[in-house]
């Protein structure tokens, strides 16, 4: 694969795939997969995370983005039960500004370890700007 | 005091017992100060160990605690199921080839269980977390170097009741911060169930 692939993880199928949908629009030469909710019900799922991250496994590398609580527990997990994980890396970031980012970045041909920084910048990013008169 | 696939299932089984039993007051502590999930997530993965596990055969304790661990992994969708498939990976990982484990093997197991959930959930004693009950009962364990596991049911217990007092660090219940105190944590209850019913399943 020419480009860095992502991986996204919610406890809800829903806001994965809405998030999939927006960020094809946005870059839809990377691969995105996702691992959403658990049989249906909210949850995650360390067999569907690992399933996800083969999906769209190269050496390009794979980054991981996930929403909250136990979706890291489950994350490391799949990671430990994956066979080689040179090439995947897990992003501390938030899901939807850090995606968006990867997407972005990934689409101009970035390395992973690019991709990564990149979307952990969306932790500090300024999203309304306050003035000081108030 | 031999602990051998037989004794394992009742374990299984016992545990399954209390947790479908406890599964509204497990539901309740969650939602006190989680996302009240527990109850139903616990109640869920430990009947599909159950179902699993009594029909088929197992020629060693690792194959037995690996499936155990696998079907909740892949049933229990909250916190409670990479921590306790963890735990039970780690268990299968220290029991592997082992037919039947004597006192020592099976606390060295627990052991083992217990480094699980720490690495995996990233929590020490005093957060609030099972680890809260986990830590002093193996450690008492560690001690006695025999399987007193009544009195490590009753000192589970005490543990569980005393996460009552601790404010969260961990999880869902961290957001509370000080509002968490005076709530049993809901994973610190469900571990008690555990080393109640190991218990029962080895002494009656």
């Amino acid at each position: 694969m020419k480009y860095v692939s992502l991986v996204l993880i919610s406890h809800s199928e829903e806001i994965v795939n809405g998030l999939k949908k927006l960020l094809n629009q946005v870059q839809p030469d990377v691969s995105i997969a996702v691992a959403g909710g658990n049989d249906g019900e909210i949850g995650t799922n360390a067999f569907r995370i690992k399933e996800a991250v083969e999906s769209v496994y190269s050496e390009k590398g794979v980054v991981i983005l996930f929403d909250i609580g136990s979706a890291l527990m489950n994350a490391e997990l799949a990671m430990e039960m994956l066979e080689k994980t040179d090439h995947i890396a897990i992003a501390d970031a938030p899901l939807v500004e850090g995606a968006y980012i990867a997407a972005v970045e990934a689409g101009l041909g970035k390395s992973l370890d690019e991709v990564v920084r990149a979307c952990e910048q969306a932790k500090q990013m300024v999203k309304v700007v306050r003035s000081e008169v108030e | 005091m031999a602990f051998g696939v037989e004794q394992a299932k009742r374990w299984m089984s016992i545990a399954n017992d209390h947790i479908q039993q406890q599964k509204q007051y497990l539901t309740e502590l969650d939602q006190a100060i989680g996302d009240g999930d527990h109850g139903l997530n616990m109640a869920r993965g430990f009947q599909e160990v159950v179902e699993k596990i009594a029909s088929a055969n197992y020629e060693d304790l690792g194959s037995l605690f690996k499936d155990i661990s696998m079907t909740l992994i892949a049933k229990v969708g909250g916190a409670s199921g990479p921590l306790y498939g963890t735990a039970f990976l780690r268990m299968s990982l220290a029991l592997a080839g082992k037919k039947e484990a004597d006192d020592k093997e099976l606390i060295a197991a627990l052991e083992a269980a217990l480094d699980g959930i720490k690495a995996r959930g990233k929590a020490n004693v005093g957060e609030k977390t099972m680890v809260d009950v986990w830590e002093p009962v193996m450690e008492f364990l560690r001690e006695k170097e025999s399987l007193q596991v009544k009195e490590a049911a009753l000192l589970a217990k005490e543990k569980m009741e005393h996460t009552k007092e601790l404010e969260a660090k961990k999880g869902r219940a961290a957001y509370l911060g000080k509002r968490s105190v005076g709530h049993i944590d809901p994973g610190s209850a469900s571990s008690h169930l555990l080393f109640a019913a190991l218990a029962e399943a080895l002494e009656g």
